[in-house]
């Protein structure tokens, strides 16, 4: 046990955390100076709408850093996890809705567009406060955590596992894209929440707030990350996985194991609802597509080819296999590119169980191999603990 | 302490339960007093593994009393909060965490701390070291200590699921079958081990291992198709013509 502060011990006992940190640190600085200090006909200008792609990915990172925190390290196979985003990202929606005003095309200063188009008479209850960022910013959070609360306090406690539980959270997402697709739920319908003008202020086409909204995404992400890495790393990271590896054994320990579920379970979705803010005033829509339990099973795939149960694994494996989608669907595969995907994720399941990192780790851990037998002469202090 | 007026640690009357008609536990009757070792003999099937079940929490019998400490009635409690009143278990089959290592085993079921909160801002103390290293000592795995506990060999794993009961500091400790897989010399050990744990502590062990069950010198009893057939010193019992007709004999 090491009473270290966590991000001290990510940046010197952790190579793939130091590395990660690196990475974003690059690029957090890098890009906006490439974006805004240099001149766009020069060769190393970084166009805008790159600056919007890459920071598209991270939020996936970020969503992909919430499924693996309960796939990963408790066990919890979601297959609805793109709820909880889309919520985050509808609770921002709303925000910048509302930051429209008259600036719409029907110029009403109450009402958003598409009620006028409807008919509507005047702004719904549940719209109230959407005009306060502060109101917003707490409904990212609150309506992905309560729901997950609710739904995992349900689940858990009547010990719904597995494949069971699967489903269920992918029926759970299917049932809300449904409900979203209804114009009369007043959340835009079919066509979502879009045309948004400025985010507290800034106006959205601008470069500086694109790069600030990419700068803030790279630092939420290191935040969640480091979340996680706190979580997995204290005692209670130890019972998660306990859980994962004996579920009833974890119970005769006199753990409350649909506690610990639901902790954990609440945790991954604030993560995932603050990707989907993120997300929304970068890309600028959200509609009810989100909700597609497809979107939720990619996540799993890109964790999965990462490789779960290291966190970084997961921000690897979404932003490899978003880089990917992006190529392949854009040139001529782009009508396989859910075949490759799929091809991908078997071949990923069968040969490569520990995904990308596992592949990194092995050689790692060869090297280390060779060099411990080498200082295997020189005995070794002992320590308390195994880490 | 409340301790000293305890006149059962652990009360069983008239439990009875059924698995698709088939009656695993039937009308079973059992007292043990407090401090005492108990060894549970019987063929397979007898339902000595579901009698542990009902005690922890794990099934819930169809009828019957089930009264910890004379008082609980352990039949309205989950596995957690009967682990947390002092109930530990081994398992028949070894289930340690697997992925986690020796250390972090004995690290998890170490007394106390067991909400969230706690775990997630947990740090050990300079006294919960020395008694990981206390337990570590006594199961022999100071060396393999940082080993993932998959590595262990089968003996290895029930002595450090030993290990994590006698740390999790239980009232009452139920042991099912510890010397399955280990030598005679491992055997021996384990209880001698047991006795020394009996002396502050309440225990059932179930075994197969006469030699075993002869090393605890104390009381037995036998179970057979889910009720108590005889009850006695072990040679008393396994003189006792119907033990040797459905059990010793064979
Ligand atoms: N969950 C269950 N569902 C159905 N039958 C069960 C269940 N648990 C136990 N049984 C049955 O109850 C009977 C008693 O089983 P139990 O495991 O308690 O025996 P045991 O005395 O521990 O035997 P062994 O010495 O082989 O460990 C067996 O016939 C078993 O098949
Ligand atoms: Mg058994």
């Amino acid at each position: 046990m090491s009473r270290k502060p966590i991000l001290q011990l990510l940046l010197t006992n952790d190579k793939a955390s130091r590395w990660l940190f690196i990475v974003m640190g690059v690029l957090g600085v890098l890009v906006p100076i490439l974006n805004l200090a240099v001149p766009a006909d020069s060769a190393f200008h970084v166009p805008t709408y790159m600056v919007t792609l890459i920071g598209k990915y991270l939020c996936f990172a970020m969503l992909a850093l919430a499924l693996d925190l309960i796939w990963g390290y408790c066990g919890i196979l979601s297959l609805g996890h793109g709820a909880f985003f889309a919520l985050g990202g509808y609770a921002m929606g709303m925000y910048l809705m509302r930051q429209i005003g008259d600036r719409g095309v029907y110029g009403n200063p109450v009402l958003p567009d598409f009620m006028v188009f409807l008919n509507w008479q005047e702004l719904p209850w549940y719209w109230y406060g959407f005009d306060n960022f502060g109101f917003a910013l707490l409904m990212v959070f609150l309506a992905p955590g309560l729901l997950a609360f609710l739904f995992g306090w349900l689940a858990f406690r009547s010990r719904v596992t597995g494949v069971y539980l699967s489903i269920i959270t992918q029926a759970l997402t299917y049932a809300l894209m449904l409900a979203f697709f209804r114009n009369d739920m007043g959340f835009g319908g079919n066509n979502g929440l879009t045309d948004f003008k400025d985010i507290l202020g800034f106006d959205l086409q601008a470069d500086s707030t694109r790069v600030s909204l990419f700068v803030i995404t790279l630092l939420c992400l290191a935040g969640a990350y480091i979340l996680c890495q706190y979580i997995t790393r204290s005692k209670a990271g130890r019972v998660l996985i306990s859980i994962r590896d004996a579920e009833s054994r974890t119970r005769f320990i006199g753990y409350k194991v649909e506690h610990y579920k639901l902790f954990v379970f609440v945790v991954s979705s604030l993560i995932a609802g603050l990707a989907g803010a993120l997300y929304v005033p970068q890309i600028g829509i959200i509609n009810p597509s989100e909700f597609n339990p497809l979107n939720s099973i990619e996540i799993v795939i890109w964790v999965a080819i990462g490789g779960r149960g290291t966190l970084y694994g997961a921000i690897i494996g979404a932003i490899l296999v978003n880089y990917a989608k992006t190529t392949f669907t854009s040139g001529v595969f782009a009508e396989y590119w859910l075949f490759i995907l799929g091809a991908l994720f078997v071949i990923t399941t069968i040969y490569l169980p520990r995904g990308v990192v596992g592949i990194l780790d092995g050689y790692r851990q060869k090297v280390a191999r060779k060099k411990a037998d080498q200082a295997a002469a020189t005995p070794v202090p002992q320590t308390a603990g195994g880490k | 302490m409340v301790e000293t007026k305890v006149q059962s640690i652990l009360y069983l009357n008239g439990v009875t339960k059924s698995f698709d008609g088939f009656k695993a536990i039937n009308n079973l009757s059992l007292d043990i007093r407090p401090g005492e070792l108990r060894a549970i003999i019987g063929p397979n099937g007898a339902g000595k593994s579901t009698m542990m079940d009902i005690i922890t929490g794990k099934t819930k019998p169809d009828e019957g009393e089930v009264k910890f400490r004379d008082v609980i009635d352990l039949t309205k409690h989950d596995e957690a909060e009967i682990a947390n009143m002092g109930i530990g278990r081994k398992f028949q089959k070894p289930t340690v965490i697997e992925s986690l290592s020796v250390w972090e085993n004995l690290e998890l079921a170490l007394a106390g701390h067991r909400n969230v909160f706690q775990t997630l801002f947990f740090k050990l103390d300079k006294a919960q070291i020395e008694r990981i290293e206390e337990i570590l000592l006594l199961i022999g795995l100071q060396e393999r200590r940082a080993e993932q506990a998959r590595n262990l060999s089968h003996g290895q794993k029930q002595w450090l699921e030993i290990g994590m009961l006698i740390i999790q500091d239980p009232e009452l400790l139920l042991v099912d079958e510890p010397a399955a897989g280990m030598t005679d010399y491992e055997t021996m050990e384990t209880a001698k081990l047991l006795k020394s744990i009996s002396e502050n502590h309440s225990v059932i062990v179930v075994e197969h291992d006469m030699d075993f069950i002869r090393a605890l010198d104390t009381k037995v009893t036998v179970l057979h198709e889910g009720s108590v057939l005889a009850e006695g010193t072990l040679d008393v019992v396994s003189s006792n013509p119907r033990v040797i007709e459905v059990y010793l004999g064979r």
